[in-house]
């Protein structure tokens, strides 16, 4: 008998390393706005933006994680800050 | 006794002897406790917690509120849920189990797993899906809470569905059963917990599911009336369990009180085992029972029947045994743990799962399908008035001791919320967490307001859903495999040389080594001493260390750190700093220059694992152009510091053929060597102030070459010296620790290393060092402070104020350093303090426990400030 497929979105998608334990992972916060290429050039109140502004949606969130205790990449996915759910990035970029 | 001459399951073969307060009893193989004593008249299990009731067994399962005994170590647990062994010796609580300060001599695992399918509950339902499932070649778990699967089907007479299923389902490979297993908690993303109950302990199981089924039934639930928690009073299907499954008959003369058709096979049930039934009392044909009679105190010997409209005749009828049921609930505390919400069904007089939730199904009584307990049609009967107003008999919470009259007590202040009155009246709080009480309590509360009950709704379901021991949740996670301990290659030697440790994260790092009779100031001062005039050497292995190679890797680090490394050369290294975003100090350590496109930089021990992944984040989020390889080598090397004005003749002896002197090796300076076939790397750097050499070599030669640094530095009386000295020499020389002197609120300029600084080349943290916070004029600033009196040591941490007496309002700073200087024979300390570099000078006061301990504010050097020592 075929061993039964396994693919679920209950654990982190690593891109690398496929679907891991949540404890292997350290949570990298909200994707932020880019660093500014030259931040010198950047007021005091767009700088202040970057730093310390987050989004915090009720819904669909995305986020960077690093698979800390295992490839140590970084990667992107999607999670619902209501149910959870995770849905994964549709590349591996960081 | 009680026991029936016939039938049931268990094992007549295999008598067991117990002891229940100290009085010896017999059981058989396949007995709870509960039955066993009810089979042994035992009717008495314990007292009530408030008002010290007798109470005796009300259910014969996991939803028990009464019947709690301790048993060893294990201070409160269901006699309905105690499998009976040979010898057990159990006792009866007075409402609280007792704490036992003897070590638990259970053990305590843990395991993770993954399936197709989780089944939680192993009645017919549970089965079922069991079998469906596993047909498909599914992964599947079942777990059910029982010693035997079967739930209700156990006391229904269903044995050889049950056989056949049971086998079946054995035998398919994937298919594993877990009985005696317990689910708690069902969490986010379809991990639910469970509990195994093992013959020596427990074992937790982590299970993941990509389908959750929750089988896990429906409790039955008591009427509400008064005097109704006597000990012979039990839930009508308790007492079919009883009869059914235990072959114990648990009264002589029986009378059923109901409000629906579950307790029609009971009937039966009572003949057969000889009980004789004196009255069933229906509240649907108009009747009820409204008091309860124990002339001795203690057990039930009648209830008083009234109908509930027309005439008052009261009617007493003799009984030793009464069944009650007021319906059911749907065992629904998993499901609203995964935030399933619920709904009141006035059909079914309960309520329901109201929508199904991705991933986990409900089936069976759980879903709300109350056929197979046949319950039929149902006319709810919250609560039963008694005789007069008194209302303080009327049990909703067996194991709280709370009635209806502390319910009426808690709209009466004014609450309405479900929620509230839970808090005040403590129903649903106890251990049993309401499971025969909850429901009643919203009907009541509706009841008393005039509303629906689907509208005052039930409190929040909170995992665990039975009584966890913490021991089971830290499992082998205790002492010395609570976290890894991490030791240096050598640390042997330190242990043969009777090293005293200390805890640095997860490091094990010799504080000092005190010689006899030395105290630890003693040893300290010695270690301090040595290092200062003659030669130490200490073990700084567990740097962390992070190779760095790529023809991207200059750029790289001149944009993580706060210095310029463009003028370094190979062979050589720079202290250097490194910022947060937002222009915080987040940590410090060295960069050498290793070879071509070769680098290597250290970090703080604790901050080794951070410090990579804040490396890795930049190069992979914003500078994935950078061609640059990150690799942890921290416990690839090891790392010894040999230090002191006489460590150079040391480094000579240990190496010949080098040439060590201040122009040739000079500060700052990396040199490779080698003893015998050992390779060295030297490198000139100091955290002691001292001329210092600290030599690098592949950790497996770790411990000879510190051996071989001990025997080429004995004739000189070379010191080893630990973390309490370490810290005591760089804080002369004002060189910081992070995350002690600093604490993330802290920029490079309040710690006055500006000279750290580039001012040509972009780093992280640069821009926020021009915001209006970081250039406020009165930021805290590193200081230095000596006490007036040079014998008094400020508390690190102490809060620095501006006036001696008790007129200062606001505190100024802290303390984050504070030693005895055996070099400077006085005290100091460092400090952050607002202003602090426009307060050098003055005098500061750190009041605390009654004290004041009056300080000098000065420069955060207190020794060679001139580094002619460091550079000679």
């Amino acid at each position: 008998m075929e061993p039964p497929r396994w693919h679920t979105n209950v654990l982190i998608p690593c891109p690398w390393c496929g679907d891991r334990e949540e404890v292997e992972f350290r949570y990298g916060g909200p994707v932020p706005a880019g660093y500014p290429p030259d931040p010198q050039t950047v007021d005091d109140r767009a700088w202040a933006r970057y730093l310390y502004y987050r989004p915090n949606p009720k819904g669909a969130l995305e986020e960077r994680w690093v698979h800390t205790a295992g490839c140590r990449r970084w990667f992107r996915l999607t999670r619902d800050t209501v149910t959870h759910e995770i849905t994964p990035a549709s590349d591996a970029s960081a | 006794m009680s026991r029936l001459p016939q039938g049931g399951r268990i094992d007549r073969s295999r008598p067991l002897r117990f002891s229940f307060n100290g009085t010896s009893y017999s059981g058989y193989a396949g007995d709870t406790l509960a039955s066993a004593l009810l089979a042994n008249d035992v009717r008495v299990v314990g007292r009530s917690v408030v008002y010290g009731r007798p109470r005796g067994i009300f259910t014969a399962g996991i939803e028990e509120p009464n019947a709690l005994v301790q048993i060893g170590p294990e201070p409160m647990l269901r006699a309905t849920q105690v499998e009976l062994v040979d010898g057990l010796q159990a006792a009866g609580l007075n409402g609280k189990g007792r704490a036992v300060p003897e070590q638990d001599a259970a053990r305590f695992d843990k395991t993770y797993v993954h399936c197709e399918v989780l089944v939680i509950g192993g009645g017919r339902a549970g089965l079922t899906a069991a079998l469906e499932a596993g047909r498909s070649g599914d992964r599947v778990i079942l777990v059910d809470e029982q010693a035997e699967l079967g739930g209700r089907l156990l006391t229904a007479g269903w044995n050889d569905w049950l056989t056949s299923t049971i086998t079946q389902l054995s035998s398919m490979p994937e298919v594993r059963l877990l009985t005696r297993a317990t689910a708690f908690g069902l969490y986010d993303q379809k991990l639910a917990l469970v509990a195994e109950r093992r013959p020596n302990g427990q074992r937790l199981w982590q299970v993941r599911g990509r389908k959750i089924v929750i089988a896990t039934g429906a409790h039955e639930r008591p009427l509400v009336f008064a005097n109704n928690d006597r000990p012979g009073i039990m839930l009508a299907g308790a007492v079919r369990t009883y009869i059914n499954r235990y072959g114990v008959a648990p009264g002589q003369r029986a009378v059923i009180f109901t409000s629906n058709d579950s307790t029609k096979p009971l009937e039966a049930d009572l003949q057969r085992a000889g009980i004789s039934l004196e009255a069933i009392i229906d509240v649907r044909t108009g009747q009820a029972i409204v008091d309860t009679v124990a002339e001795s105190g203690v057990a039930l010997e009648s209830v008083i029947v009234v109908p509930l409209t027309g005439n008052h005749n009261r009617r007493e009828i003799q009984c030793n045994l009464l069944c009650v049921s007021g319906g059911f609930n749907p065992a629904l505390h998993l499901f609203s743990q995964a935030q399933g919400r619920l709904r009141y069904d006035d059909g079914l007089a309960c309520f329901v799962p109201e929508a199904p939730i991705d991933g986990v199904e409900v089936i069976g009584a759980a879903s709300g399908d109350l056929n197979g307990r046949g319950q039929g049609t149902i006319v709810p009967s919250w609560v039963i008035p008694g005789d007069g107003e008194d209302w303080s008999t009327h049990f909703i919470d067996l194991e709280r001791d709370a009635t209806v009259a502390d319910v009426q007590q808690a709209l009466g202040t004014g609450m309405r919320s479900v929620e509230h009155v839970k808090r005040f009246t403590t129903i649903g709080t106890g251990s049993d967490q309401g499971k025969t009480a909850g429901i009643n309590e919203s009907a009541i509360i509706a009841t008393q307001l005039g509303q629906p009950v689907g509208a005052v709704g039930v409190t929040t379901y909170r995992p665990p859903y039975v009584p966890i021991p913490f021991a089971l949740l830290a499992g082998r996670n205790r002492r010395e495999l609570f976290e890894p301990i991490r030791v240096t290659p050598l640390h042997t030697w330190h242990v043969a040389h009777g090293a005293v440790f200390e805890n640095a994260g997860q490091w094990k790092r010799p504080r000092y080594y005190p010689r006899e009779d030395e105290d630890t100031d003693a040893a300290v001062a010695r270690e301090c001493r040595a290092a200062r005039e003659n030669v130490a050497a200490v073990d700084v292995s567990t740097l962390g260390k992070i190779d760095i190679q790529g023809p991207d890797a200059l750029e790289f680090l001149n944009r993580i750190y706060t210095n310029a490394f463009d003028t370094l050369k190979e062979r050589s290294c720079r202290y250097a700093l490194m910022c947060g975003a937002d222009g915080m100090v987040f940590d410090d350590g060295v960069v050498m220059h290793l070879g071509p496109d070769h680098w290597l930089a250290t970090t703080t021990t604790g901050g080794a694992a951070a410090v990579l992944d804040w490396m890795e984040e930049w190069l992979q989020t914003e500078w994935p152009d950078l061609r640059v390889h990150l690799t942890s080598v921290t416990d690839q090397w090891a790392a010894i510091a040999v230090v002191g004005p006489r460590s150079r003749n040391v480094v000579h002896s240990l190496f010949p053929n080098l040439s060590v002197g201040p122009d040739s090796f000079p500060f700052l300076a990396i040199r490779e060597n080698e003893i015998r076939d050992m390779p060295v790397r030297l490198h000139r750097i100091t955290f002691s102030g001292e001329l210092a050499y600290e030599l690098w070599t592949p950790s497996w030669y770790g411990l000879s070459l510190w051996e071989a640094v001990m025997v080429a530095g004995e004739p000189l009386g070379i010191t080893p010296y630990g973390l309490g000295a370490m810290e005591i020499l760089r804080a002369e020389k004002g060189y910081i620790i992070i995350g002690q002197d600093t604490d993330g609120t802290v920029t490079p300029q309040d710690l006055g290393i500006d000279w750290m600084i580039s001012k040509r080349k972009p780093f992280i943290g640069q821009r926020s060092h021009r915001r209006v916070d970081t250039t406020r004029t009165d930021r805290k600033h590193l200081v230095g402070l000596l006490p007036l009196d040079g014998d008094a040591l400020l508390a690190e941490g102490s809060q620095l104020v501006l006036q001696s007496d008790r007129t200062s309002r606001y505190s100024v700073g802290h303390v984050t350093s504070s030693y005895r200087s055996p070099t400077l024979g006085r005290t100091f300390a460092l400090a952050l303090l607002q202003s602090g570099r426009e307060r050098i000078g003055s005098t500061i006061y750190a009041p605390l426990d009654g004290q004041v301990v009056a300080a000098s504010v000065v420069e955060p050097i207190f020794y060679d400030k001139e580094n002619a020592r460091r550079d000679s």
